[in-house]
Protein backbone atom coordinates (compact mmCIF):
# COMPACT_ATOMS: atom_id res chain seq x y z
CA UNK A 1 0.00 0.00 0.00
CA UNK A 2 1.61 3.23 -1.11
CA UNK A 3 0.50 5.25 1.90
CA UNK A 4 2.05 2.72 4.30
CA UNK A 5 5.40 2.83 2.52
CA UNK A 6 5.54 6.62 2.89
CA UNK A 7 4.80 6.22 6.56
CA UNK A 8 7.86 3.98 6.90
CA UNK A 9 10.21 6.39 5.23
CA UNK A 10 9.55 9.24 7.57
CA UNK A 11 10.15 6.96 10.55
CA UNK A 12 13.48 5.78 9.13
CA UNK A 13 16.63 7.15 10.75
CA UNK A 14 18.77 6.83 7.61
CA UNK A 15 19.01 10.56 6.84
CA UNK A 16 20.76 11.42 10.09
CA UNK A 17 23.60 8.95 9.94
CA UNK A 18 25.35 10.16 6.77
CA UNK A 19 26.92 13.17 8.44
CA UNK A 20 28.76 10.99 10.95
CA UNK A 21 30.52 8.92 8.29
CA UNK A 22 31.74 12.21 6.82
CA UNK A 23 32.99 13.32 10.23
CA UNK A 24 34.78 10.02 10.75
CA UNK A 25 36.61 10.46 7.42
CA UNK A 26 37.59 14.03 8.33
CA UNK A 27 38.93 12.94 11.71
CA UNK A 28 41.06 10.15 10.27
CA UNK A 29 42.51 12.49 7.63
CA UNK A 30 43.44 14.94 10.43
CA UNK A 31 45.39 12.18 12.17
CA UNK A 32 47.40 11.47 8.99
CA UNK A 33 48.77 15.01 9.15
CA UNK A 34 49.67 14.36 12.85
CA UNK A 35 47.20 17.00 13.92
CA UNK A 36 44.89 16.25 16.79
CA UNK A 37 41.40 17.69 17.09
CA UNK A 38 41.34 19.87 20.27
CA UNK A 39 39.89 18.27 23.38
CA UNK A 40 36.59 19.81 24.39
CA UNK A 41 36.28 21.18 27.92
CA UNK A 42 34.40 18.62 30.06
CA UNK A 43 32.64 19.36 33.28
CA UNK A 44 34.10 16.26 34.99
CA UNK A 45 31.27 16.48 37.42
CA UNK A 46 29.06 14.93 39.98
CA UNK A 47 25.35 15.59 39.52
CA UNK A 48 22.55 14.00 41.49
CA UNK A 49 18.83 14.21 42.02
CA UNK A 50 16.19 12.63 44.18
CA UNK A 51 12.46 12.70 44.68
CA UNK A 52 11.30 13.48 48.22
CA UNK A 53 7.86 13.77 49.81
CA UNK A 54 7.07 17.19 48.39
CA UNK A 55 9.03 17.44 45.15
CA UNK A 56 12.51 17.06 43.73
CA UNK A 57 16.00 18.02 44.96
CA UNK A 58 18.75 18.42 42.36
CA UNK A 59 22.41 18.83 43.24
CA UNK A 60 25.69 19.46 41.43
CA UNK A 61 29.32 20.29 42.10
CA UNK A 62 30.88 23.39 40.50
CA UNK A 63 34.18 22.37 38.90
CA UNK A 64 34.84 22.53 35.16
CA UNK A 65 38.03 20.84 33.94
CA UNK A 66 40.20 21.19 30.83
CA UNK A 67 41.99 17.84 30.84
CA UNK A 68 43.88 18.04 34.14
CA UNK A 69 43.50 21.78 34.80
CA UNK A 70 40.51 23.30 36.57
CA UNK A 71 39.10 25.76 34.07
CA UNK A 72 36.29 27.10 36.24
CA UNK A 73 36.09 26.76 40.03
CA UNK A 74 32.51 27.91 40.32
CA UNK A 75 30.54 27.05 37.21
CA UNK A 76 26.77 26.50 37.26
CA UNK A 77 25.61 23.07 36.23
CA UNK A 78 21.95 23.31 37.18
CA UNK A 79 20.16 24.91 34.25
CA UNK A 80 16.71 26.40 33.92
CA UNK A 81 14.33 24.69 31.50
CA UNK A 82 10.89 25.81 32.65
CA UNK A 83 9.54 27.54 35.79
CA UNK A 84 9.38 24.23 37.65
CA UNK A 85 11.72 22.05 35.61
CA UNK A 86 15.50 22.20 36.00
CA UNK A 87 18.28 20.20 34.43
CA UNK A 88 21.72 19.16 35.67
CA UNK A 89 24.25 18.67 32.89
CA UNK A 90 27.42 16.58 32.86
CA UNK A 91 29.88 15.68 30.13
CA UNK A 92 31.13 18.17 27.57
CA UNK A 93 30.34 21.62 28.98
CA UNK A 94 29.38 23.25 25.68
CA UNK A 95 27.12 20.37 24.65
CA UNK A 96 25.33 20.34 28.00
CA UNK A 97 24.88 24.11 27.86
CA UNK A 98 23.54 24.07 24.28
CA UNK A 99 21.28 21.10 24.84
CA UNK A 100 19.66 22.65 27.90
CA UNK A 101 19.27 26.04 26.23
CA UNK A 102 17.62 24.41 23.21
CA UNK A 103 15.29 22.54 25.53
CA UNK A 104 14.38 25.73 27.39
CA UNK A 105 13.47 27.45 24.14
CA UNK A 106 11.56 24.44 22.77
CA UNK A 107 9.61 24.14 26.00
CA UNK A 108 8.62 27.81 25.87
CA UNK A 109 7.33 27.37 22.31
CA UNK A 110 5.55 24.16 23.24
CA UNK A 111 3.87 25.91 26.18
CA UNK A 112 2.62 28.67 23.89
CA UNK A 113 1.51 26.13 21.32
CA UNK A 114 -0.44 23.88 23.69
CA UNK A 115 -1.46 26.52 26.23
CA UNK A 116 -0.41 24.15 29.03
CA UNK A 117 2.47 24.12 31.52
CA UNK A 118 5.15 21.64 30.43
CA UNK A 119 5.51 18.06 31.62
CA UNK A 120 8.87 16.69 32.73
CA UNK A 121 8.24 13.73 30.42
CA UNK A 122 7.95 16.10 27.48
CA UNK A 123 11.32 17.71 28.22
CA UNK A 124 12.88 14.25 28.55
CA UNK A 125 11.43 13.08 25.28
CA UNK A 126 12.66 16.10 23.31
CA UNK A 127 16.08 15.84 24.93
CA UNK A 128 16.46 12.15 24.19
CA UNK A 129 15.26 12.53 20.61
CA UNK A 130 17.80 15.29 20.05
CA UNK A 131 20.67 13.36 21.63
CA UNK A 132 19.79 10.21 19.70
CA UNK A 133 19.83 12.22 16.49
CA UNK A 134 23.43 13.16 17.28
CA UNK A 135 24.33 9.53 17.95
CA UNK A 136 26.37 10.23 21.08
CA UNK A 137 28.55 12.91 19.47
CA UNK A 138 26.77 15.47 21.61
CA UNK A 139 28.48 14.38 24.81
CA UNK A 140 26.09 15.55 27.47
CA UNK A 141 24.51 13.40 30.19
CA UNK A 142 21.58 15.11 31.79
CA UNK A 143 19.39 14.69 34.85
CA UNK A 144 15.98 16.31 34.33
CA UNK A 145 13.88 16.93 37.41
CA UNK A 146 10.77 18.91 38.12
CA UNK A 147 7.19 19.16 39.22
CA UNK A 148 4.28 19.22 36.79
CA UNK A 149 0.54 18.60 36.95
CA UNK A 150 1.13 14.86 37.34
CA UNK A 151 3.56 15.21 40.24
CA UNK A 152 7.30 15.21 40.88
CA UNK A 153 9.48 13.32 38.38
CA UNK A 154 13.16 12.61 37.82
CA UNK A 155 14.68 11.34 34.58
CA UNK A 156 18.22 10.72 33.36
CA UNK A 157 19.24 10.95 29.72
CA UNK A 158 22.54 9.54 28.48
CA UNK A 159 24.57 10.97 25.55
CA UNK A 160 23.43 8.24 23.16
CA UNK A 161 19.80 8.97 23.84
CA UNK A 162 18.74 6.32 26.34
CA UNK A 163 16.68 7.46 29.29
CA UNK A 164 15.63 6.14 32.66
CA UNK A 165 13.09 7.13 35.30
CA UNK A 166 14.13 6.52 38.89
CA UNK A 167 13.56 7.94 42.39
CA UNK A 168 17.23 8.87 42.73
CA UNK A 169 19.93 9.35 40.11
CA UNK A 170 23.57 10.30 39.80
CA UNK A 171 25.65 11.02 36.72
CA UNK A 172 29.04 12.28 35.68
CA UNK A 173 32.52 11.09 36.57
CA UNK A 174 31.67 11.18 40.28
CA UNK A 175 28.47 9.18 39.86
CA UNK A 176 29.86 6.02 41.41
CA UNK A 177 30.92 7.89 44.55
CA UNK A 178 27.59 9.72 44.84
CA UNK A 179 25.35 6.75 44.15
CA UNK A 180 26.91 4.82 47.01
CA UNK A 181 25.66 7.50 49.43
CA UNK A 182 22.15 7.25 47.96
CA UNK A 183 22.18 3.46 48.04
CA UNK A 184 22.98 3.59 51.74
CA UNK A 185 20.58 6.28 52.96
CA UNK A 186 17.81 6.86 50.44
CA UNK A 187 14.25 6.18 51.57
CA UNK A 188 11.07 7.07 49.67
CA UNK A 189 9.15 10.17 50.90
CA UNK A 190 11.92 11.78 52.92
CA UNK A 191 11.49 15.17 54.57
CA UNK A 192 12.98 18.29 52.96
CA UNK A 193 15.90 18.85 55.34
CA UNK A 194 16.87 15.19 55.31
CA UNK A 195 16.65 15.14 51.51
CA UNK A 196 18.82 18.25 51.15
CA UNK A 197 21.39 16.78 53.51
CA UNK A 198 21.42 13.50 51.56
CA UNK A 199 21.95 15.19 48.19
CA UNK A 200 24.60 17.42 49.72
CA UNK A 201 26.39 14.36 51.10
CA UNK A 202 26.19 12.56 47.77
CA UNK A 203 27.72 15.52 45.91
CA UNK A 204 30.35 15.91 48.63
CA UNK A 205 31.31 12.26 48.13
CA UNK A 206 31.87 13.07 44.46
CA UNK A 207 33.80 16.23 45.30
CA UNK A 208 36.20 14.43 47.62
CA UNK A 209 36.52 11.07 45.89
CA UNK A 210 36.52 12.07 42.21
CA UNK A 211 39.28 14.13 40.62
CA UNK A 212 36.97 15.63 38.04
CA UNK A 213 34.60 17.13 40.62
CA UNK A 214 35.29 19.76 43.23
CA UNK A 215 34.57 23.17 44.77
CA UNK A 216 31.04 23.81 46.04
CA UNK A 217 27.69 22.07 46.22
CA UNK A 218 24.76 23.72 44.43
CA UNK A 219 21.25 22.57 45.27
CA UNK A 220 17.91 23.21 43.64
CA UNK A 221 14.68 22.35 45.45
CA UNK A 222 11.58 22.17 43.24
CA UNK A 223 8.11 21.87 44.69
CA UNK A 224 4.55 22.59 43.65
CA UNK A 225 4.90 26.02 45.26
CA UNK A 226 8.04 27.00 43.39
CA UNK A 227 11.79 26.71 43.11
CA UNK A 228 14.52 27.40 45.63
CA UNK A 229 17.88 27.70 43.91
CA UNK A 230 20.59 27.35 46.56
CA UNK A 231 23.78 28.40 44.78
CA UNK A 232 26.77 27.58 46.94
CA UNK A 233 24.65 25.68 49.49
CA UNK A 234 27.76 24.14 50.95
CA UNK A 235 31.47 24.81 50.49
CA UNK A 236 33.17 21.69 51.83
CA UNK A 237 36.47 22.57 50.15
CA UNK A 238 36.77 26.06 51.63
CA UNK A 239 40.15 26.65 53.25
CA UNK A 240 39.90 26.15 56.97
CA UNK A 241 41.37 28.26 59.79
CA UNK A 242 44.91 27.30 60.69
CA UNK A 243 44.78 26.23 64.32
CA UNK A 244 48.53 26.50 65.09
CA UNK A 245 51.84 27.86 63.81
CA UNK A 246 55.00 25.98 62.94
CA UNK A 247 57.09 29.11 63.29
CA UNK A 248 58.93 29.60 66.58
CA UNK A 249 59.65 33.01 68.02
CA UNK A 250 63.33 34.09 67.88
CA UNK A 251 64.81 33.27 71.28
CA UNK A 252 62.81 30.02 71.81
CA UNK A 253 66.04 28.10 71.67
CA UNK A 254 68.72 29.54 74.04
CA UNK A 255 72.10 30.35 72.42
CA UNK A 256 74.96 29.00 74.57
CA UNK A 257 78.07 29.81 72.45
CA UNK A 258 78.77 31.55 69.14
CA UNK A 259 81.85 30.90 66.91
CA UNK A 260 82.55 32.75 63.62
CA UNK A 261 85.05 31.27 61.11
CA UNK A 262 85.73 33.33 57.95
CA UNK A 263 86.33 31.27 54.79
CA UNK A 264 88.85 32.98 52.44
CA UNK A 265 88.06 32.15 48.82
CA UNK A 266 90.20 33.14 45.78
CA UNK A 267 88.70 33.89 42.37
CA UNK A 268 90.05 31.22 40.01
CA UNK A 269 88.15 31.87 36.76
CA UNK A 270 85.66 34.44 35.51
CA UNK A 271 83.44 33.89 32.47
CA UNK A 272 80.37 35.64 31.09
CA UNK A 273 77.54 33.81 29.36
CA UNK A 274 74.88 35.82 27.58
CA UNK A 275 71.25 34.73 28.18
CA UNK A 276 68.70 34.90 25.35
CA UNK A 277 66.33 37.44 26.75
CA UNK A 278 63.99 38.94 24.23
CA UNK B 1 32.98 6.85 34.23
CA UNK B 2 31.82 8.21 30.90
CA UNK B 3 35.00 7.32 29.06
CA UNK B 4 34.53 3.67 29.92
CA UNK B 5 31.91 3.13 27.26
CA UNK B 6 34.55 3.23 24.56
CA UNK B 7 36.01 0.00 25.89
CA UNK B 8 32.80 -1.92 25.45
CA UNK B 9 31.50 -3.09 22.09
CA UNK B 10 28.12 -1.46 22.70
CA UNK B 11 27.98 2.32 22.55
CA UNK B 12 26.57 4.14 25.56
CA UNK B 13 24.34 2.35 28.05
CA UNK B 14 24.02 -1.35 27.25
CA UNK B 15 21.08 -3.46 28.24
CA UNK B 16 23.61 -6.22 29.08
CA UNK B 17 20.80 -8.62 29.40
CA UNK B 18 19.17 -11.96 29.37
CA UNK B 19 15.87 -12.12 27.52
CA UNK B 20 13.70 -15.04 26.68
CA UNK B 21 10.34 -15.99 25.26
CA UNK B 22 8.56 -19.35 25.19
CA UNK B 23 5.26 -20.63 23.90
CA UNK B 24 3.09 -22.78 26.16
CA UNK B 25 -0.30 -24.34 25.71
CA UNK B 26 -2.60 -21.38 25.15
CA UNK B 27 -0.17 -18.50 25.42
CA UNK B 28 3.34 -17.20 25.56
CA UNK B 29 5.73 -16.10 28.32
CA UNK B 30 8.24 -13.32 27.65
CA UNK B 31 10.76 -12.17 30.21
CA UNK B 32 14.00 -10.38 30.96
CA UNK B 33 16.33 -9.27 33.73
CA UNK B 34 16.44 -5.61 34.78
CA UNK B 35 20.05 -4.44 34.65
CA UNK B 36 21.49 -1.68 32.44
CA UNK B 37 25.27 -1.27 32.43
CA UNK B 38 27.96 1.01 31.02
CA UNK B 39 31.22 -0.43 29.72
CA UNK B 40 30.61 -3.69 31.51
CA UNK B 41 31.73 -1.99 34.74
CA UNK B 42 29.00 0.24 36.13
CA UNK B 43 25.38 -0.65 36.67
CA UNK B 44 23.54 2.47 35.57
CA UNK B 45 20.13 1.10 36.48
CA UNK B 46 19.09 -1.88 38.59
CA UNK B 47 15.43 -1.73 37.65
CA UNK B 48 15.21 -0.92 33.99
CA UNK B 49 12.20 -2.17 32.08
CA UNK B 50 13.19 -4.17 29.02
CA UNK B 51 9.81 -5.74 28.34
CA UNK B 52 7.83 -3.10 26.49
CA UNK B 53 4.21 -3.34 25.50
CA UNK B 54 3.83 -2.36 21.85
CA UNK B 55 0.17 -3.27 21.65
CA UNK B 56 -2.60 -4.87 23.74
CA UNK B 57 -1.38 -8.44 23.27
CA UNK B 58 2.11 -7.87 21.87
CA UNK B 59 5.25 -7.34 23.95
CA UNK B 60 8.87 -6.80 22.93
CA UNK B 61 12.10 -7.45 24.76
CA UNK B 62 15.13 -5.37 23.89
CA UNK B 63 18.83 -6.19 23.85
CA UNK B 64 21.93 -4.27 22.81
CA UNK B 65 22.41 -0.52 23.05
CA UNK B 66 19.71 0.95 25.25
CA UNK B 67 19.50 4.21 23.30
CA UNK B 68 19.04 2.44 19.96
CA UNK B 69 16.56 -0.07 21.37
CA UNK B 70 14.43 2.58 23.07
CA UNK B 71 14.36 4.74 19.94
CA UNK B 72 13.45 1.82 17.65
CA UNK B 73 10.72 0.55 19.95
CA UNK B 74 9.19 3.98 20.31
CA UNK B 75 9.08 4.38 16.56
CA UNK B 76 7.70 0.85 16.08
CA UNK B 77 5.00 1.39 18.71
CA UNK B 78 3.72 4.50 16.99
CA UNK B 79 3.79 2.86 13.58
CA UNK B 80 2.00 -0.22 14.89
CA UNK B 81 -0.82 1.76 16.45
CA UNK B 82 -1.32 3.61 13.17
CA UNK B 83 -1.31 0.29 11.29
CA UNK B 84 -3.87 -1.10 13.69
CA UNK B 85 -6.18 1.87 13.10
CA UNK B 86 -5.77 1.50 9.33
CA UNK B 87 -6.54 -2.23 9.46
CA UNK B 88 -9.38 -1.71 11.92
CA UNK B 89 -8.23 -4.73 13.89
CA UNK B 90 -5.54 -5.56 16.42
CA UNK B 91 -2.19 -6.05 14.67
CA UNK B 92 -0.74 -9.50 14.04
CA UNK B 93 2.33 -10.42 16.06
CA UNK B 94 4.25 -10.85 12.83
CA UNK B 95 3.31 -7.29 11.86
CA UNK B 96 4.94 -5.98 15.04
CA UNK B 97 8.02 -8.11 14.41
CA UNK B 98 8.17 -6.94 10.80
CA UNK B 99 8.09 -3.29 11.80
CA UNK B 100 11.07 -3.86 14.09
CA UNK B 101 12.81 -5.86 11.41
CA UNK B 102 12.42 -3.07 8.81
CA UNK B 103 13.95 -0.52 11.17
CA UNK B 104 16.80 -2.84 12.20
CA UNK B 105 17.58 -3.99 8.66
CA UNK B 106 17.40 -0.62 6.93
CA UNK B 107 19.68 0.96 9.55
CA UNK B 108 21.85 -2.04 10.27
CA UNK B 109 25.13 -0.12 9.93
CA UNK B 110 24.21 2.37 12.61
CA UNK B 111 21.99 0.49 15.04
CA UNK B 112 23.06 -2.00 17.68
CA UNK B 113 19.79 -3.46 18.89
CA UNK B 114 18.04 -6.83 18.77
CA UNK B 115 14.51 -7.75 19.84
CA UNK B 116 12.26 -10.61 20.83
CA UNK B 117 8.61 -10.14 19.99
CA UNK B 118 5.96 -12.30 21.61
CA UNK B 119 2.21 -12.09 21.61
CA UNK B 120 -1.13 -13.51 20.82
CA UNK B 121 -3.32 -12.81 17.80
CA UNK B 122 -6.55 -14.33 16.53
CA UNK B 123 -5.00 -15.65 13.31
CA UNK B 124 -2.16 -17.84 14.60
CA UNK B 125 -2.52 -17.79 18.37
CA UNK B 126 0.60 -17.47 20.52
CA UNK B 127 3.81 -16.69 18.60
CA UNK B 128 7.41 -15.74 19.26
CA UNK B 129 9.65 -13.93 16.75
CA UNK B 130 13.30 -13.00 16.91
CA UNK B 131 14.71 -9.90 15.19
CA UNK B 132 18.47 -10.13 15.44
CA UNK B 133 21.11 -7.41 15.16
CA UNK B 134 21.32 -7.32 11.37
CA UNK B 135 17.60 -7.50 10.83
CA UNK B 136 16.89 -11.22 10.38
CA UNK B 137 13.37 -12.21 11.34
CA UNK B 138 12.54 -15.79 12.29
CA UNK B 139 9.80 -17.51 14.22
CA UNK B 140 10.60 -19.93 17.02
CA UNK B 141 8.86 -21.89 19.77
CA UNK B 142 11.33 -20.85 22.41
CA UNK B 143 14.14 -18.35 22.14
CA UNK B 144 16.74 -16.67 24.31
CA UNK B 145 18.86 -13.59 23.68
CA UNK B 146 21.32 -11.14 25.15
CA UNK B 147 24.74 -11.68 26.68
CA UNK B 148 23.39 -13.92 29.44
CA UNK B 149 21.73 -16.29 27.04
CA UNK B 150 25.01 -18.09 26.31
CA UNK B 151 24.90 -19.57 29.81
CA UNK B 152 21.47 -21.12 29.46
CA UNK B 153 21.40 -22.69 26.00
CA UNK B 154 21.94 -26.09 27.58
CA UNK B 155 19.22 -25.56 30.15
CA UNK B 156 16.70 -24.36 27.57
CA UNK B 157 17.49 -27.18 25.15
CA UNK B 158 17.11 -29.77 27.89
CA UNK B 159 14.12 -28.41 29.78
CA UNK B 160 11.81 -26.86 27.21
CA UNK B 161 8.90 -29.01 26.11
CA UNK B 162 6.16 -27.88 23.71
CA UNK B 163 2.64 -27.58 25.16
CA UNK B 164 3.64 -27.03 28.77
CA UNK B 165 1.07 -25.65 31.17
CA UNK B 166 1.17 -22.01 32.18
CA UNK B 167 2.69 -22.78 35.59
CA UNK B 168 5.33 -25.11 34.13
CA UNK B 169 6.32 -22.51 31.56
CA UNK B 170 6.52 -19.72 34.14
CA UNK B 171 8.73 -21.89 36.34
CA UNK B 172 10.91 -22.77 33.35
CA UNK B 173 11.31 -19.10 32.43
CA UNK B 174 12.07 -18.04 36.01
CA UNK B 175 14.66 -20.78 36.39
CA UNK B 176 16.30 -19.90 33.08
CA UNK B 177 16.54 -16.20 33.94
CA UNK B 178 17.83 -16.97 37.44
CA UNK B 179 20.56 -19.24 36.06
CA UNK B 180 21.66 -16.67 33.50
CA UNK B 181 21.64 -13.81 36.03
CA UNK B 182 23.71 -15.93 38.34
CA UNK B 183 26.49 -16.38 35.80
CA UNK B 184 26.42 -13.24 33.66
CA UNK B 185 27.82 -10.09 35.28
CA UNK B 186 25.81 -7.71 33.10
CA UNK B 187 22.48 -9.40 33.81
CA UNK B 188 20.81 -9.06 37.16
CA UNK B 189 18.26 -7.27 39.31
CA UNK B 190 14.71 -8.57 39.20
CA UNK B 191 13.09 -10.93 36.73
CA UNK B 192 10.29 -9.33 34.71
CA UNK B 193 7.91 -11.84 33.19
CA UNK B 194 4.78 -11.23 31.14
CA UNK B 195 2.25 -13.96 30.39
CA UNK B 196 0.15 -13.27 27.29
CA UNK B 197 -2.95 -15.27 26.46
CA UNK B 198 -6.14 -14.72 24.53
CA UNK B 199 -7.82 -13.55 27.71
CA UNK B 200 -5.28 -10.98 28.72
CA UNK B 201 -1.86 -9.99 29.96
CA UNK B 202 -0.29 -10.64 33.34
CA UNK B 203 2.91 -9.15 34.75
CA UNK B 204 4.92 -11.24 37.15
CA UNK B 205 7.87 -9.60 38.86
CA UNK B 206 10.24 -11.84 40.80
CA UNK B 207 12.53 -9.78 43.06
CA UNK B 208 16.17 -10.86 43.30
CA UNK B 209 15.86 -12.48 46.69
CA UNK B 210 12.85 -14.57 45.62
CA UNK B 211 14.58 -16.04 42.57
CA UNK B 212 15.16 -19.80 42.68
CA UNK B 213 18.54 -20.75 44.09
CA UNK B 214 20.64 -23.54 42.68
CA UNK B 215 23.57 -25.63 43.71
CA UNK B 216 26.48 -23.59 45.06
CA UNK B 217 24.48 -20.41 45.82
Amino acid sequence: MRVAKHQYEHLCFSGHFLIFSRNAVLESSLLEGTYKAPNPRKTGTTIAGMVYNNGVVLGADTRATDDMVVADKNCMKIHYIAPKIYCCGAGVAADAEMATQMMASNVELHMLNTGRPPLVAMVTRQLKQMLFRYQGHMGSSVIVGGVDVTGAHLYSVYPHGSYDKLPFLTMGSGAAAAVSVFEDRFKPNMELEEAKQLVRDAIAAGIFCDLGSGSNVDLCVITEAGVQFLRGYDKPTAKGQRSGQYRYKPGTTAVLTKTETPLSLDVVDESVQLMDTE
Amino acid sequence: MEKHYTDSKVKGVSTGTTILAAIFDGGVVIGSDSRASIGGEYVSSKTINKVIQVHDRIFCCMAGSLADAQAVIKSAKSHLSFHSVQMESPPLVIAAASVLKELCYKNKDELQAGFLTAGWDSKKGPQVYVVSLGGMLISQQVTIGGSGSTYIYGYVDAKYKPNMTREECLQFATNALALAMGRDNVSGGVAHLVVITEKGVEHVVVPGDKLPRFNDE
